[in-house]
């Protein structure tokens, strides 16, 4: 009976990587290797990775000879059990949530993390500040009534920046819309970003979207499109085409809290885990949907636990630690792109803005809460300290980094408000591959229109 | 109604100009480019082998002077075309892709991707786990990224549930990203009413999706059309929804040996006449073409035009139709209200009106769930009498 179960006992594997992957109840007879041979009704192409479904049972519960007298169901084996037991609907403990400094900045005991060099370090976080002064000095333009809208990522600098530190620039990323510090580490200048919120001629996306709705094919940003979750099933797709380019490369899909309830959220992950592809979903966790906390959003433990339901491997990372997160999303890209297959992250963090300048979340959250986490819990303070004690920082080079990019973004939004708006023909054209001749009709009534009655219709667009 | 389902002596759908004797190299100066931008789009180009195209198809009349080139080619039933044109599509660019419920080794419901994956594997040739909007939207990214998918919806009615990703998505992407994203994807499925498949399985697609920008989308309605639709759709740089219909996949035509593709703008005219302009797409095809020979045998002389292209229409040819029989009636599966019937009136009384000697008829399906009792069916679907007493009505 022990050899058997020595057996059946899967090798334990060594390395960095390989250790992280665990099961919470450290049961040893959860099979983690996937046998992988080709399954006969298939064709060459894909090879059906077949897993070795072993029962999760307790130590004590388990029964050798229950499991070789197992039932034999589509899906695979299962010992049977005669112990009428639900599975509860909630964990013993919480699944824990993966840290490497705690929260003055010194790195906590034991912790295990890919150490980051100072060049990396520094461009982190210069990277952080300039997200933060970014978000800051376009929210208030909003207010002011420069812009139409804005969103900030304010609170969720560490999951924007140290994430795009972590991935290379041919990962292709899905956003939500809370992730513009991708586009800020790949290279998107402080002007892009505003031709972008303002709809200047200069715009990529040529006026036709709300602001920060980003996109860019040179930086493998694919555009953000309003409703939520709608991404996710996309990702699945592009990951298909990187396999069968065989690239390697993974692709990046971020969710918020609220998008797991979307439909999208379940098929998306769901094909993703069937189709084996390399996607890595990133799930920030920041509490709040608008108006919506966690805890109406779903009853689960958070999001890292319903990655098992998918058979997706996944973890829970503290979201305000940049070196936390640098280090999972580099251990999670190694998995996904190595064994070509989808990881789920969830980054716990605090939404420290308001949803958008369409809200005003003080309507339902105490002030207090919200000005805790500002400051006390900001990922900014926390790297930074670790940073500077590091010796790579010093206060003279924030307050002049902060001037500089306050001025940067100030002359970038005056630029962009002067500058004209795309010209009218962009309203008809990129509808379809080529513009045709109904829309061309329709763009020259338009055209009449206007010369009849130039009195009504805005100046500062070309014609 | 048996004789809907065979060839309906479709011989004479040729697929020549009259005055051609025998295949040489056309220069596919086809006169009916609807797109301003360019002289000969880049996908006409893309077709011409060397010898021989057979350009777009029309329907001359019996007079058919290539009856010789008729006898070539190859018989085969419409979803034997389609999986044929399919299969041409992916020997010929490695970035085709198929993707959908059980098209994979169990070959389709309808058996159109039957042996693509036995050639192509199972990697271009993706079965998907049942969510429609998931593999859409996998197609769209996948799209983005530089393939070409080719999705199936089991049914069309199947696919409301990936409505979110169509509009959305599939049909904004191009326009909200700048031009920066691309989405050259075909979604497929076959629609429409069937034999007794209840409502959820008889929806009219092409109604709700027509207001959708972005999108173009035609409706095939025999072997030949179906396949070069298909092809067409395939090559397009704009996502194209071809609607099938679950009642022609057995329609048996002989098709050309040689490679063609049609356009997906163009209507087909299928009976030049005089006395009425005859509007059908799809199945309702047939049963104009039913209707027509009891006319003709009563005296009258209509003109049967196939529109094809559902969004955007062929104005050109409808036009010119409109022109020349000043009386226009329209037959359509959809229903009453917001079908492609409705638009289509819409536009010709707008484009047209002059040339008008009558207001439009317009006969679609009641505005009611299909039913599933046999006799229910069948009159919520228009009927050749209906159309015979509709063309005598209108050249009163």
């Amino acid at each position: 009976m022990n050899l058997l179960r020595n057996i059946l006992k899967p090798p334990i594997k060594s390395g960095f990587y390989h250790a992280l992957i665990s099961n919470h109840n450290n049961s040893p007879l959860l099979a983690k290797t996937h046998a992988s041979h080709s399954c006969v009704s298939r064709f060459e192409s894909t090879k059906a990775k077949q897993h070795a479904r072993l029962c999760n049972h307790e130590e004590e519960d388990y029964d050798l000879n229950n499991f070789l007298q197992g039932l034999d169901f589509p899906g695979g084996r299962v010992a049977f059990t005669t112990q009428m037991k639900f599975i509860s609907e909630y964990p013993e403990k919480r699944i824990p949530c993966y840290r490497v400094l705690d929260d003055d900045g010194y790195p906590v005991a034991n912790s295990m993390y890919e150490q980051v060099n100072k060049e990396t370090a520094v461009k982190m976080y210069e990277n952080m500040v300039t997200l933060q002064v970014l978000d800051t000095i376009f929210y208030e333009a909003q207010r002011q009534g420069r812009l139409s809208f804005y969103l900030t990522s304010t609170g969720e600098e560490a999951i924007n920046i140290a994430t795009a530190a972590a991935l290379m620039p041919d990962d292709v990323v899905l956003p939500q819309y809370r992730e513009p510090g991708i586009l800020l580490w790949r290279g998107f200048t402080v002007q892009e970003f505003a031709n972008q919120c303002f709809g200047t001629k200069d715009d990529y996306g040529k006026g036709r979207q709300m602001p920060i709705h980003y996109g860019s094919k040179k930086l493998n940003y694919i555009t953000v499109s309003s409703p939520i979750a709608t991404q996710l099933p996309q990702a699945a797709g592009v990951a298909y085409s990187l396999k069968m380019d065989k690239k390697k490369a993974c692709v990046v899909a971020f969710t918020g809290d609220g998008a797991t309830s979307e439909g999208d959220f379940h098929a998306g992950l769901n094909f993703a885990a069937v189709m084996e592809a390399p996607v890595m979903f990133i799930c920030r966790n920041n509490g709040w949907a608008i108006s919506t906390p966690v805890t109406e959003q779903f009853r689960s433990d958070g999001v890292v636990i319903k990655g098992q339901a998918y058979g997706i491997r996944s973890i829970r990372v503290d979201g305000n630690d940049a070196l936390a997160v640098y280090s999972a999303i580099r251990a999670a890209r190694e998995m996904v792109i190595r064994e070509q297959r989808p990881i789920l992250v969830e980054a716990l963090t605090y939404r420290v803005g308001h949803h958008s300048t369409s809200d005003d979340s003080t309507k339902y959250r105490p002030p207090q809460e919200i000005d805790h986490w500002r400051t006390a819990r900001s990922p900014l303070g926390r790297f930074r300290k670790w940073v500077q004690r590091n010796g790579w920082w010093t206060d003279r080079e924030e307050d002049e980094l902060r001037g500089r990019v306050r001025k940067q973004v100030l002359s970038a939004i005056q630029v962009a408000e002067k500058m004209e708006k795309p010209s009218l023909t962009e309203l008809f054209s990129d509808v379809y591959h080529e513009t045709p001749s109904i829309l061309n009709e329709q763009e020259k009534s338009l055209r009449e229109t206007i010369k009849r009655h130039p009195q009504d219709f805005p100046v500062d667009v070309p014609l | 109604m048996a004789v809907m389902l065979q060839s309906v002596g479709m011989a004479s759908i040729s697929a020549t100009f009259p005055d051609l004797s025998d295949k040489f190299s056309v220069r596919c100066s086809v006169p009916v480019i609807r797109f301003d931008a360019s002289s000969v789009p880049g996908w006409i180009r893309g077709t011409r082998k060397a010898g021989k195209i057979t350009a777009k198809a029309v329907a001359a009349p019996s007079e058919n002077a290539s009856s010789a080139a008729s006898k070539t080619g190859h018989e085969l039933l419409l979803f034997e075309a389609l999986g044929e044109g399919l299969r041409e599509e992916m020997e010929r660019d490695p970035r085709v892709c198929v993707m959908g419920e059980d098209v994979g080794h169990y070959g389709g419901s309808y058996k159109v991707t039957k042996d693509l994956a036995k050639k192509f594997g199972d990697l271009r040739v993706l079965d998907t786990p049942i969510a429609e909007n998931s593999f859409t939207g996998m197609a769209i990214g996948a799209a983005m990224t530089g393939l070409r998918p080719v999705i199936e919806g089991m049914n069309m009615g199947f696919l409301l549930l990936a409505f979110n990703q169509i509009s959305d998505n599939c049909g904004m992407l191009h326009y909200t990203s700048g031009g920066q994203f691309t989405i050259p994807t075909v979604i497929r499925g076959p629609g429409g009413v069937g034999r007794q498949l209840g409502a959820e399985h008889s929806q009219r697609l092409e109604s709700y999706f027509q207001s959708v920008p972005g999108i173009q989308m035609v409706a095939c309605s025999t072997p030949y059309n179906a396949k070069g639709l298909m092809k067409a759709a395939i090559r397009s740089e704009n996502p194209v929804i071809l609607f099938e219909h679950v009642l022609l996949y057995n329609l048996k035509e002989r098709i050309p040996d040689e490679e063609y593709v049609l356009s997906l703008e163009e209507a087909e005219m299928v009976r030049p006449g005089e006395h009425v302009t005859i509007l059908t797409y799809s199945r309702m095809r047939y049963h104009v073409m039913q209707a027509a020979k009891t006319l003709v045998n009563k005296g009258y002389d209509p003109e049967v035009i196939d529109i094809r292209s559902l969004k955007p229409f062929d104005l050109y040819t409808i036009g010119n139709s409109v022109k020349k029989t000043h009386r226009v009636l329209i037959v359509e599966e959809c229903m009453r209200t917001g079908g492609i019937g409705a638009s289509l009136t819409a536009a010709i009384n707008e484009n047209f009106h002059d040339y008008l000697d009558a207001p439009i008829v317009c006969l679609s399906s009641q505005d009611v769930p299909t039913p599933y009792a046999g006799t229910l069916e069948e009159w919520t679907v228009v009927q050749p009498p209906q159309i015979v007493t509709a063309v005598e009505q209108l050249c009163q």
